[in-house]
This record gives structure tokens, C-alpha cells and sequence, in this order.
């Protein structure tokens, strides 16, 4: 970052307004049903939606160097493998994740 | 060779470098932030593929309107902050300190309607323990979506209370004109802490509250 962003007050508006609204919209969407994960997708969607607004125009990466944009992607790409990771693992596993959902639904166990 | 500020550390070349340093600096302790929180959503997404039909109704237990005002308080918290690091590049020394506490204020107002809740999670014995009671077949199922909701909403709740002690801090300083135009990395790297956490409640909202809504 060599020299201070000049990001007007207007753009800062504008942003905020932008996440109210997308705020508001992932309510009134959790509340149709969309089939199957859908709802998921869309309410995640919208959430990255948002973060991108703010890292890029509240945090100024997109007015910074490339390097802050490394640095600002490098934890999400972390992430990306840590979720991605774990549910490729979870999610292809039929057999285990049959044998609990039974047992979730004939017993309660402790 | 730019000339030396009072505020330049002796190990730096310039300003500019001393900035840098600090700015890519924070954002190495931001990317240690998104793997603390990490943690915590890969286990949610593992236990909420597990028990999908618990989480979607031990969710609806939240309360949608007071998670809704929070998310746009904080929303706002985040646009008060970038105006007060606006105001701190701009040398205007009284606005940085009234964004400041307003940024603090909803802090606050934030951290109160979070209390509210908690208390009432207490009252309708949703905590995790031996007094938890969920009425339905997802009992165990649905004590571990609140262990989740404690831990993350609590973590979430941590940083935001350091956030205020920062912005204490940082009003302090500003009464006593330490930042300029030139100077005013504190205040910048504040405002990237206090938006990161904004963010983390943008995905906590959706996963906590609005999972089962249209059930």
C-alpha cells in the first residue's frame, strides 16, 4: 500500500447500503423454501457477497498492492482447504453417515 | 532519502516502509483469525451434515429479529469505523473521535442485545449442561448446535469486546492529537480488526439463524 486510498464518503455509503439490503434479502430468502441445499448456497452466497464488499471497500484491498491482496487471500485460501478438506471426507462417507442419522432418529444417545 | 518523522521507528528506512510493515502485519493476524474462526465453521459444517434436521430446529429456537438488528448494527459499526479512519486521513480531528465512539456505541448496543439473548437461551434451559432440555427426538443432536452457537457467538463476542478496549485506546490517543494525516496506522489497523470480526458475523447470521427458517 504506498499511498492512502482515497475512497470517498459516497462509496462508503454506497457499501453500506448494499450490505443492508443484502442483509435483508438473505432473511427474506431463509424464509421460501428453495429445495434441498439450495437455501445453503444462496445464504452463503450472499455472505461472501457481503464479506467481498467489505474487504474490498471498507478494509481497501481493492485499492491496495498486489501484495496485500496475497496476504488478504492467503487465509481464505487456508480456509478453502481446511473446509474443503474435511467435508470431501465427510460428504463420501455414505455408510457412516447413514448409521448416524439412525441413530439419531431411534435413540438419543449421551 | 525522505526526511525522519518523530514518529518513525529507528529500524525502518521511511514511513512508508514502517506503514507497510504494519499493514501486511496485520493482515498476517487476520489470515491466523480466519483459521481461529476456521476451525470452528469446518466443525459446524461436520456436525450440521450429520444432523441436518436437528440444527435446522434447534435454529429456529434463536431469535431471527434480534440476530437481524445485530447483523445491521454491527453493519453500521463497520460504516462508522471507515468513516473514522476516513476522517483520521483527512486530519479532522473531532470527527475521528465522534465515529469512534459511535463505532464503540454500537459496539455496545451489540454486545447488550447479545446479552438479552444469552439470558434468555438460559431462562429456556438452551445452554449446554445437565439442565439442557430440547423438546422433540434431537435432544443431544440439537445441545451440540448450541455448544456450537456458545462457542462461535462467544469467540465472536471476545473479539468484539477487545475491538471496544481498542477503540478505548484509540479515542485517548486521538484527544491527544497523536494522529495525523501522515500518522494514524493505529486507527487503520483497528478499523481492519473491527471489520474483520463484522465479517465473521455476516457468515455466523446466516448458519446460526436462518438455517431453518423455511421449515
Amino acid at each position: 500500500m504506498k499511498s492512502e486510498p482515497h475512497v470517498s464518503r459516497r462509496t462508503y455509503a454506497l457499501v453500506f447500503l448494499a450490505l443492508l439490503v443484502l442483509t435483508g434479502l438473505t432473511t427474506a430468502i431463509a424464509f421460501l423454501d428453495l429445495g434441498g441445499s439450495i437455501n445453503t448456497m444462496v445464504a452463503l452466497a450472499i455472505a461472501v457477497g457481503k464479506a467481498l464488499l467489505v474487504i474490498l471497500y471498507f478494509m481497501h484491498v481493492r485499492y491496495s498492492d498486489r501484495l496485500t491482496w496475497v496476504f488478504a487471500a492467503a487465509g481464505f485460501f487456508w480456509l478453502l482447504i481446511l473446509i474443503g478438506g474435511t467435508m470431501d471426507d465427510v460428504l463420501t462417507r455414505p455408510s457412516l453417515s447413514a448409521n448416524t442419522e439412525s441413530a439419531s432418529t431411534q435413540s438419543q444417545p449421551r | 532519502m525522505s526526511k525522519v518523522e518523530s514518529f518513525q521507528a529507528h529500524h525502518f528506512d521511511d514511513v512508508e516502509q514502517q506503514h507497510e510493515a504494519s499493514w501486511l502485519g496485520m493482515w498476517v493476524f487476520l489470515a491466523t483469525e480466519v483459521m481461529f474462526f476456521g476451525g470452528m465453521f469446518a466443525g459446524y459444517f461436520v456436525y450440521r451434515h450429520w444432523y441436518l434436521q436437528a440444527f435446522a430446529e434447534a435454529s429456529n429456537h434463536l431469535d431471527v429479529l434480534l440476530g437481524g438488528i445485530n447483523t445491521a448494527v454491527l453493519i453500521c459499526s463497520s460504516f462508522t469505523m471507515a468513516l473514522g479512519v476516513h476522517c483520521a486521513a483527512a486530519n479532522k480531528r473531532t470527527a475521528l473521535i465522534v465515529f469512534l465512539v459511535l463505532t464503540m456505541v454500537l459496539g455496545t448496543v451489540f454486545l447488550g442485545i447479545k446479552f438479552f439473548e444469552y439470558h434468555s437461551k438460559f431462562v429456556e434451559h438452551l445452554v449446554p449442561g445437565s439442565a439442557f432440555a430440547f423438546p422433540g427426538l434431537f435432544e443431544r443432536q440439537a445441545e451440540i448446535f448450541f455448544s456450537f452457537y456458545f462457542a462461535m457467538t462467544g469467540m465472536h463476542a471476545v473479539h468484539m469486546i477487545i475491538g471496544i478496549g481498542l477503540l478505548t485506546a484509540l479515542v485517548l490517543k486521538a484527544k491527544r492529537a497523536r494522529f495525523s494525516a501522515a500518522y494514524h496506522t493505529p486507527v487503520e489497523l483497528t478499523g481492519l480488526y473491527w471489520h474483520f470480526v463484522d465479517i465473521v458475523w455476516i457468515f455466523l447470521f446466516p448458519l446460526l439463524y436462518l438455517l431453518g427458517r423455511h421449515l
